[in-house]
């Protein structure tokens, strides 16, 4: 057949005004709302994140009832393999064949990064719970995603403080010798020293090391009372074995953990972990609504929930009710219906969400438990104190982020 | 405080004590290969998959048979050993007259199969090990605080190193086995049975990876990736020492231990390439090794 232009024409005009009337009538696209479960499924970081999160974001999505304003809502999910060009390519094929409104989990930064450039191009719309790096709401903000559980600023800023506060003033850092490694030594050490506190002395290791004795004795020997860990998942488990292993928290020191996940604690066992302070961004155990919620997990899982897997069935939530109320599951309309909405429930306390993206809520100064104090395989952290929402993440004023100075 | 360049004499101590603990690691490793290389002139790159392999059998038979610490060190490496028996049979025979390329490839495939099957049956993070109760604690050393375990390490890893040293350089088999590579018709002639040698050989090799696999247990992470990361720095090491000779490999395995340990102190950022540098250094100095005399 031969091509003439008033047929090419005409087809651009019928494809122009279906996009014209889908919008004009505000509806759910295609009349379902489509949730994309993005996480390392497999890996490293399954754990924290993983099947569970899966889990947590059909639990919200039972809750509702299973659809919106009488739309359906669907759930598809996949293996991002800790590999930010998988993340990318899989958000592109759900963007062009599956029609996502909504992706969801997602744990590695790298991914995290690419596929909110992705869905910034397509419009879409992510909620990242997993990630860590405080640098996807503020040079990698895009008004096409929101950071819900935690990032590196608390962490660094909640634990450092804190340790500093109860006399913990002579630090030594072990630290993994890339980017992440070294944004975190450098947070800490600005808090460390704007406390009072002093860093004595450092190693950068490389990433990643199984051996961690050489760096432990250097700790040993260093005289700090505080050895600060930046580090993650692999190698932190290693360092705090190992630190158990050459009895350093009997000799007087001890850890501070900058990334730790309960999945963490509970692999490695109390004996190793006991004292260790850490900043959370939830606690299963922390009050009657936490628990109540975490028990309902339990039952589905078999474990109980990370802050990231609470976090998914949070966020998701919030995103549901927001279409509800929006009658539209369009990204920007949505992400704003979200804005407006403070965030309180069992998992957020005095939650909003920022126009950097970020949600700030109340985080937690948590300590490991000893075998003695603990009553129960899931019984593992005390929360020692609250840090304020509004003072927990990194101000507005310090932003780099393009949205906020708009 | 006495210091040694810069640093307090008792961390020194101790830097050079955990030198000697990983050193002894390497040594067992590239003594393996050294075995295998030596007599039988096969590259054996599924050697960090058999260390694996051994951890991993350690770490299923506690699961889901008991079995405990003392056996899995007994039993694993005749199992594993026995795997790497039926291998050579089967497959690494049909090639040994071919030119090494074809042995290195090969058994690269086995260990990239190996490793990838248990990633697909149990992830890559992996699980911890205990370390045996007899062996908790620690001892205290003056200079510096030595959990059991790792001194434990060190005193094994010494005492099957220098047992198969002596078998193979000492004893009637090793010399039948060191004439049956030499000189397969001959040997043959005089009425041994040369492949059977060669098998047990392999198997032997096999085995003591297997063993330290099992050592390893307790103190790594105990995932299907452990061994693809250090067969690298073993590697290095077996041609540091000279391909093929057993005693280079024991000493240069803890001659490099001492040095990474030395580089965790002085310049921690190069722990993971000190090895290689002197890989380089030795290779331009002197090609067939420290302790090599095939040129």
């Amino acid at each position: 057949m031969t091509f003439n232009n008033s047929t090419l024409a005409g087809t651009l005009a019928i494809a122009a005004t279906a996009l014209a009337t889908g919008t004009a009538q505000a509806q759910m696209s295609d009349d379902a709302v489509r949730i994309g479960y993005l996480a390392d499924m497999s890996g490293t970081y399954r754990d924290l994140a993983g099947p569970g999160g899966l889990e947590a974001l059909k639990m919200a999505v039972e809750d509702v009832g299973g659809e919106v304003n009488g739309a359906p809502i669907e759930v598809f999910s996949a293996d991002d393999r800790n590999s930010a060009d998988v993340g990318a390519n899989t958000v592109r094929g759900w963007i062009d064949q599956r029609n996502v409104d909504l992706v969801a989990g997602m744990v590695a930064s790298s991914v995290s990064i690419a596929v909110t450039k992705v869905l910034e191009e397509a419009n879409g719309l992510a909620i990242i719970s997993g990630s860590a790096a405080s640098s996807i709401t503020n040079e990698h903000c895009t008004p096409n995603h929101i950071h819900w559980v935690y990032d590196t600023y608390p962490l660094a800023h909640g634990t450092a403080k804190a340790v500093v506060e109860q006399g913990g003033d002579q630090w030594f850092m072990l630290t993994a010798d890339y980017a992440f490694g070294h944004a975190l030594e450098g947070d800490v050490t600005r808090v460390v020293e704007e406390n009072g506190g002093e860093v004595v002395g450092g190693v950068r290791h490389p990433f990643p090391t199984s051996d961690f004795s050489s760096y432990i004795l250097q700790a040993q020997g260093s005289g700090a009372d505080i050895v600060g860990l930046a580090n993650a998942g692999a190698d932190t488990v290693n360092a705090i074995k190992t630190a158990s292993q050459f009895g350093l928290t009997q000799t007087g020191q001890q850890l501070a953990g900058l990334l730790i996940f309960l999945n963490d604690v509970h692999a490695m066992g109390l004996e190793a972990t006991q004292g260790l302070l850490l900043t959370t961004g939830w606690y299963w155990d922390m009050d009657e609504r936490s628990r109540e919620w975490a028990e309902r997990y339990f039952e589905r899982v078999g474990r109980m929930p990370t802050m990231v897997q609470a976090g998914v069935y949070s966020s998701t939530l919030h995103y549901l009710e927001a279409v509800a109320a929006a009658g539209t599951d369009e990204a920007e309309a949505v992400r704003a219906q979200m804005a407006e909405t403070p965030v309180e429930d069992f998992f957020a306390r005095n939650g909003r969400i920022r126009e950097d993206g970020r949600m700030v809520h109340d985080m937690y100064l948590a300590e490991v438990k000893s075998p003695q104090a603990s009553s129960g395989e899931w019984d593992l952290y005390e929360i020692k104190s609250t840090i304020p929402a509004e003072e927990a993440y990194r101000p507005l004023s310090e932003s780099q982020c393009d949205l906020v100075n708009q | 405080m006495t210091m040694i360049l810069g640093v307090p004499l008792a961390v020194f101590m101790g830097q050079l004590m955990l030198g000697l603990i990983n050193g002894a690691f390497y040594a067992l490793l590239s003594l393996g290969l050294a075995v295998i290389f030596g007599l039988l002139k096969i590259i054996n790159f599924a050697h960090g998959a058999q260390y694996m392999l051994g951890a991993f059998a350690a770490l299923l038979g506690l699961q889901y048979l008991g079995l405990n610490y003392w056996l899995a060190l007994l039993l694993v490496p005749l199992v594993v050993g026995g795997l790497g028996m039926l291998i050579e049979r089967t497959i690494l025979r049909r090639i040994a007259h071919l030119d090494h390329l074809y042995g290195l490839l090969l058994t690269y495939g086995l260990a990239l199969i190996f490793e990838g099957a248990l990633i697909n049956l149990f992830g890559v993070s992996g699980a911890s090990y205990p370390v045996p109760e007899a062996l908790q604690g620690g001892l205290n050393l003056g200079f510096m605080f030595l959990p059991t375990y790792r001194g434990w390490v060190l005193v094994a890893a010494l005492v099957v190193c220098l047992a198969t040293w002596f078998i193979i350089e000492r004893t009637r088999l090793g010399a039948y086995l060191r004439a049956g590579t030499e000189n397969p018709a001959l040997m043959q002639a005089f009425g041994v049975n040369v492949p059977q040698l060669i098998t047990l050989t392999y198997g032997f090799g096999v085995a003591l990876a297997a063993f330290a696999g099992v050592l390893a247990a307790p103190l790594y992470p105990v995932s299907p990736t452990m061994g693809s990361s250090l067969l690298i720095v073993v590697f290095a090491v077996v041609v540091i020492g000279g391909m093929g000779s057993i005693l280079g490999a024991i000493l240069t395995g803890l001659g490099m231990g001492l040095v990474e340990g030395l580089t965790k102190v002085y310049y921690p950022e190069a722990a993971n390439t000190v090895i290689f540098l002197v890989m380089i250094l030795v290779l331009m100095l002197r090609p067939a090794g420290l302790f090599g005399k095939e040129a």
